[in-house]
């Protein structure tokens, strides 16, 4: 029994910006199935004593002093831009809801 | 819309304003939240970027820890809890504004809790409770060109300078705040000018609203008395303590007419448009699931000892309402003098001006006098009239010293407001001083006296009031360089 619904991929698929056909939808909810189901047989050992975990190194408070180190050159950090105008990055305009 | 528009007053008397308040401030640290790269502000595009801020692959953020000691320091001021333990959270959405497409942020675990900040208005002190603050990464700036407008509408494609994505930002939400009423966009402004007031003595950000480095975005909704609440519109855009006033006042009005004309208020962003004071409608709010929080792998908890939090606490400066209430005390003034010092926006220029020698009654004098008059006049805020403490200071104590009288002080006040210089250059330049020179004014006095024979009879016979028709001429004869009093006891003098 499926526990992703066609509508959850499709909103997953909009927000990722990936176009999906009606057919792709069917095809990675039942994908998407097995690699959820296949997680949750994690939660059949979970018992009381177990915390949700997010890290699997037990430290915390691993910090830096505020000391500057050197940044990349303008040219360095563009080299990898697929477009660039005057040192900035030029990407296409893509917020069409934003307004 | 209603056809007969309603005004503030109409709305207030019909509705009850709920406001909130997300106030985003850049730290002042010398380097970026997660690397090591400087904050300097306005360098040039790209220079301040690295393999961290940039999100490419193979790096890995490491936490500030001058960040992390600013962001527990707010929350201390703000009378919040201290977690004892927590996450980052990344928070994903795309837009090119952040090159790793997701933000460092704080979600279900802020760094500090349930504070509270009291702020005074019209001398009634207001309590604004404090729901979060908790910290993140800024993003980068993007400039949209291309379309005939410069704005985002019609722009084909944005350029982008990441100098300030990954710099650290605290952000600050205040619980809802109920039942102020028609002060409720005065709240929001005190409120604001109080958090920057205590976050600049903090030192740990320069607060500078038209920089950027304190935003502001206002929550308004308003609700029938009794009723539920109403929908929230968030505005944007609100980069100055007016503009917080003004952004509450003007949603509260066209809220109440939406309202009041049977439609509904849609959640939303809006911004707010300095220029004319109005509000537009921006893009729909997007529900928190949609950027998909999740703990940030990348970086380890936090859990502040309490020892630490101990020790910062015991370091924290004397914060400005303890500040104020000891100016107040030292100072020898009422509530309302204290408050109209408030208003002003004079505290620090009379406590500066006291630090460079003059007391208190005569700094308090000049700013709330002369200067705040000048400042209203022109439409600036009384730090930017003109004048420094240290020149009001120098000019009280020409005043003090007997070199200037109270009148020639106020002309020799013109100069420094019109950039001439420093008191006594302009004193100099423009040739004013007190005539102290006995000669000159024992002369003047003589020629007053030959010129009013009956006034000098009768000052002879006893009658000392009659003396003022004399200084005047004697004051007229010294272009009123003379010091009145000295006149005076000269003319007695000579006429006894």
């Amino acid at each position: 029994m499926a526990t992703i619904s066609r509508e959850e991929v499709a909103h997953l698929a909009r927000l990722a910006r990936l176009a999906v056909t009606d057919a792709e939808i069917d095809l990675f909810a039942g994908q998407l199935d097995g690699i959820l189901q296949a997680v949750a047989r994690v939660g059949e050992v979970v018992a009381d004593d177990i915390p949700p975990m997010s890290h699997s190194v037990p430290l915390v408070n691993v910090l830096r002093e505020d000391v500057i180190k050197p940044s990349l050159t303008p040219a360095e950090a563009l080299a990898g831009a697929p477009d660039a105008f005057e040192n900035r990055f030029r990407v296409p305009q893509i917020l069409a809801e934003e307004e | 819309m209603s056809i007969t528009a309603l005004s503030f007053d109409d709305a207030i008397g019909r509705y009850e304003p709920v406001i909130g308040l997300e106030t985003h401030v850049e730290l002042g640290t010398q380097t970026k939240m997660f690397c090591g790269c400087p904050t300097v502000f306005g360098a040039d595009p790209n220079t301040q970027i690295c393999p961290v801020c940039l999100g490419l692959p193979g790096s890995l953020p490491v936490a500030n820890k001058a960040a992390i000691e600013a962001t527990i320091r707010i929350g201390l001021a703000l009378n919040c809890s201290i977690a004892q333990w927590c996450r980052f959270a990344r928070k994903n959405y795309f837009y090119p504004d952040m090159p790793k497409n997701y933000q460092i942020s704080q979600y279900d675990e802020p760094l500090c809790v349930d504070g509270y900040l009291d702020v005074t208005v019209n001398g009634e002190i207001v309590r604004v409770e404090i729901e979060r603050v908790h910290l993140e990464e800024d993003t980068g700036k993007t400039l949209h060109v291309g379309g005939a407008t410069g704005r985002i509408h019609g722009a084909t494609e944005s350029l982008v300078d990441y100098n300030r994505a990954g710099i650290p930002l605290v952000e600050i939400v205040t619980k809802p705040v109920v039942g102020t009423g028609r002060m409720a966009p005065e709240v929001a402004k005190a409120y604001v000018a109080e958090l920057r007031d205590v976050i600049r003595t903090l030192g740990v950000s320069d607060v500078r609203m038209e920089q950027g480095s304190m935003r502001c975005d206002v929550n308004t909704s308003l609700n029938l008395p009794g009723e539920e609440w109403g929908t929230r519109t968030e505005t944007k855009n609100v980069n100055s303590l007016r503009s917080v006033e003004r952004a509450v006042r003007t949603e509260i009005v066209r809220q109440s007419n939406v309202l009041s004309g049977g439609g509904h208020i849609t959640q939303e962003t809006r911004h707010f448009h300095e220029d004319t004071g109005e509000t537009t409608s921006g893009r729909s709010k997007e529900t928190a699931t949609d950027y998909r929080y999740f703990p940030e792998p990348d970086l380890v908890p936090l859990a502040p000892d309490a020892a630490w939090v101990q020790e910062l606490k015991a370091a924290l400066p004397e914060l400005p309402r303890v500040h104020r209430a000891r100016l107040q005390k030292d100072w020898g003034l009422s509530d309302l003098d204290m408050q109209s010092i408030l208003n002003a926006g004079a505290v620090e220029l009379i406590e500066q001006t006291i630090a460079a020698g003059t007391n208190a009654e005569t700094a308090r004098k000049w700013w709330l006098g002369e200067l705040s008059r000048k400042a209203n006049e022109t439409g600036v805020d009384l730090a930017a009239v003109g004048a420094t403490p240290k020149q009001v200071a120098e000019l009280q104590s020409l005043v003090d010293s007997g070199k200037l009288t109270d009148k020639l002080a106020r002309q020799v006040l013109e100069g420094v407001l019109n950039g001439e210089g420093d008191p006594a250059a302009i004193m100099a330049a423009r040739g004013i001083e007190v005539v102290s020179d006995t000669g000159a004014l024992t002369a003047a006095i003589d020629e007053a006296i030959a010129a009013n024979p009956e006034v000098a009879e009768k000052i002879r016979g006893g009658n000392q009031a009659a003396a003022g028709v004399l200084i005047g001429a004697v004051m007229k004869t010294t272009k009123g360089q003379a010091d009145a009093k000295t006149v005076r006891e000269l003319v007695l003098q000579r006429l006894s």
